[in-house]
């Protein structure tokens, strides 16, 4: 295990002992708890993180309101602000479509005024959310007032329509009669609210994927303050990388604070070495999608991003 | 009978010397004002404390409008450029060349020097000078050396790129190679073209197969001409004013793992430059 888990000072497995943010959690109820406890603690004064209909119905005045359009349909991320620990509890779960959450992140710190912001986001967003600090273009005075970002693992992700197409679709369910969706031990898994689940081999959802993610060599988010994801811990529990200064120091005072239950990440089932294996395939996946980029017409290639 | 003066005074003065430089190694920078509207300078001057502390270790001002006591052009290390060139005016495009011939890096300091901006847009009739109507990106007049886009470009951004300008003149090696890998980015940026818009995105991102939704092209436009749809980003042409900061704000236009791998020391050893 090595460079496919990016630098950490610390990693865990670890659910929050709060059971009201467990109830309605994706795993462990880790970026609800450490967002809420942030707020408690003054270290954020609010957070941009990815909301549904039902809380735009409720705070529409802290959602973009260029999204209103998008505000109609379940299971649509909209990018949020939140500032207070009821909004914060409306946003809990995750949304296995695009959110894009960095798009708040000068708003967060202009028409909300908040110099303490936090963020949650895929490994793709911590990226935009760094380069934006060492080379902020269009973000003036944005850089130093991100108090907390905290990233989680992703293998891909994709447009709504292919949700859409995923569950109503293959799953043969309404999506307004959805609970949760997961994807785990190797499916795409869908909860109904009444009991039902349904479960996709993942060779079904590949080609609904935004291609945008099969250049992307990053799966454990090496770029947040604290990455988390439920891949290598048991059910209802999320593994924690605690990698920069910032994240040391949040996570060793929720840690004092009691917020978290852990397991050393060395005595869980299935632990680090599938985190390592899946980060492995994903890297070494895309680094052939941008080999083949670089061949893709006659004598013409696609574009790189990396330099 | 003239006032004599007190006698502790008369021995100050004797003892007051001129200043000695107290940072030998600084480079020289000018800032040269084309057609733009000054934003640029005042996000430069918006470093504050940080601006004087440039001044005071990395950098003297050899030239600048109401800046500096000088009227022409100067050799300098670093020219920072504001502004397009206005091509009916003689002495802008005079000024220009010049400060290619004087300068050893030049810098397009936002979006009219870079990519025109909104002097794109330009058409004629002001007064006092109605028939200057042809605005150009000073790219298309002389080889540039970095871009810093956007409108204004930001301070820190600003700032960020005369501390490396600095280690790279005046640093040690390691200190050179960073400066030289950050710095890569911005010059690719400069040979890459003279126009942007936030169409940018859509050929070169989107298009490619790059975009994955972030929003970062949303968060860094001025003019809010940017919003999303089906998570991908979508331009309201009319808005747009060629700025440039949409696309090179996008982690899929450029991104260097080595820099931005590296962004808690880079960011702590700017913030410790400028103490």
């Amino acid at each position: 295990m090595g460079a496919e888990l990016g630098i950490y000072k610390s990693c865990v497995s670890a659910r929050s002992t709060d059971k009201e943010i467990l109830k309605a959690s994706q795993d462990g109820g880790i970026v609800t708890q450490l967002f809420g406890f942030a707020l408690d603690e003054g270290i954020i004064e609010g957070a941009i993180v990815a909301v549904s209909k039902d809380f735009y119905k409720k705070y529409p005045e802290k959602c973009m309101a260029c999204y209103a359009d998008d505000t109609k349909e379940p299971f649509r991320p909209i990018p949020a602000i939140i500032t207070t620990k009821a909004e914060l509890m409306e946003s809990r779960g995750t949304k296995y479509n695009i959110s894009p959450n960095v798009s708040l992140i000068k708003e967060a710190t202009r028409s909300f005024g908040l110099d303490k912001v936090g963020i949650v986001g895929t490994p793709c967003q911590m990226q935009a959310i760094r380069k934006g600090q060492l080379y902020p273009i269009g973000l003036r005075d944005v850089g130093d007032k991100i108090a907390l970002a905290v990233g989680i693992f992703c293998m891909e992700n994709f447009p709504y329509q292919s949700i859409l197409q995923l569950v109503e679709d293959h799953a043969a369910m309404s999506m307004d009669s959805v609970r949760k969706m997961e994807i785990g031990k190797g499916k795409f898994w869908v909860y109904g609210k009444r009991g039902q689940v349904v479960q996709l081999p993942l060779k079904v959802t590949h080609k609904y994927e935004q291609p945008g993610c099969h250049v992307c060599l990053d799966y454990v988010a090496n770029l947040g303050d604290i990455s988390t994801g439920s891949v290598g811990s048991p059910d209802g529990w999320s593994t924690v990388f605690v990698r920069s200064k910032i994240g040391d120091s949040v996570w060793g005072k929720a840690m004092a604070a009691g917020c978290f239950e852990t397991q050393p990440i060395e005595k869980v089932k299935p632990g680090l070495e599938l985190v390592s294996k899946l980060a492995n395939e994903k890297i070494s996946k895309n680094k052939k999608t941008l080999e083949e980029r670089a061949t893709f017409g006659v004598g013409k290639a696609l574009r790189n991003p990396y330099i | 009978m003239a006032p004599q003066k007190p006698a502790d005074v008369a021995a100050k003065v004797e003892t007051t010397k001129k200043e000695v430089k107290p940072v030998v190694d600084k480079i020289t920078v000018g800032h040269v004002h084309m057609s733009g509207c000054t934003g640029c300078l005042v996000s430069l001057a918006d470093n504050y404390g940080g601006l004087l502390t440039i001044l005071d270790k990395y950098a003297d001002l050899v030239y600048g409008l109401t800046l500096a006591d000088v009227r022409h052009i100067q050799k300098m290390d670093v020219a920072l450029v504001e502004g397009s060139v206005c091509i009916n005016d003689k002495l802008s495009v005079q000024e220009i060349k010049e400060t290619r011939e004087k300068a050893a890096v030049v810098v397009a300091v936002g979006g009219c020097a870079c990519y025109g901006n909104i002097t794109r847009f330009g058409r004629g009739g002001q007064q006092n000078q109605p028939a200057h109507e042809s605005y150009l990106p000073i790219g298309d007049l002389i080889k540039v050396d970095v871009y810093i886009p956007g409108c204004a470009p930001t301070p820190q951004q600003i700032r960020n790129v005369c501390v490396m300008a600095y280690l790279l003149l005046k640093g040690t090696k390691e200190q050179k190679d960073l400066a030289t890998a950050y710095l890569k980015p911005l010059m690719m940026a400069a040979q890459r073209g003279t126009t942007a818009c936030f169409c940018d995105l859509m050929t070169e991102v989107i298009n490619q197969g790059l975009c994955m939704g972030c929003g970062s092209c949303a968060a860094a436009c001025p003019v809010r001409a940017i919003t999303h749809e089906y998570g991908k980003p979508q331009g309201q042409r009319d808005l747009c004013i060629k700025c440039g900061a949409c696309y090179n704000q996008c982690p899929r236009s450029w991104f260097s793992f080595d820099v931005v791998s590296s962004y808690e020391a880079i960011n702590e050893a700017i913030m410790a430059a400028l103490q």
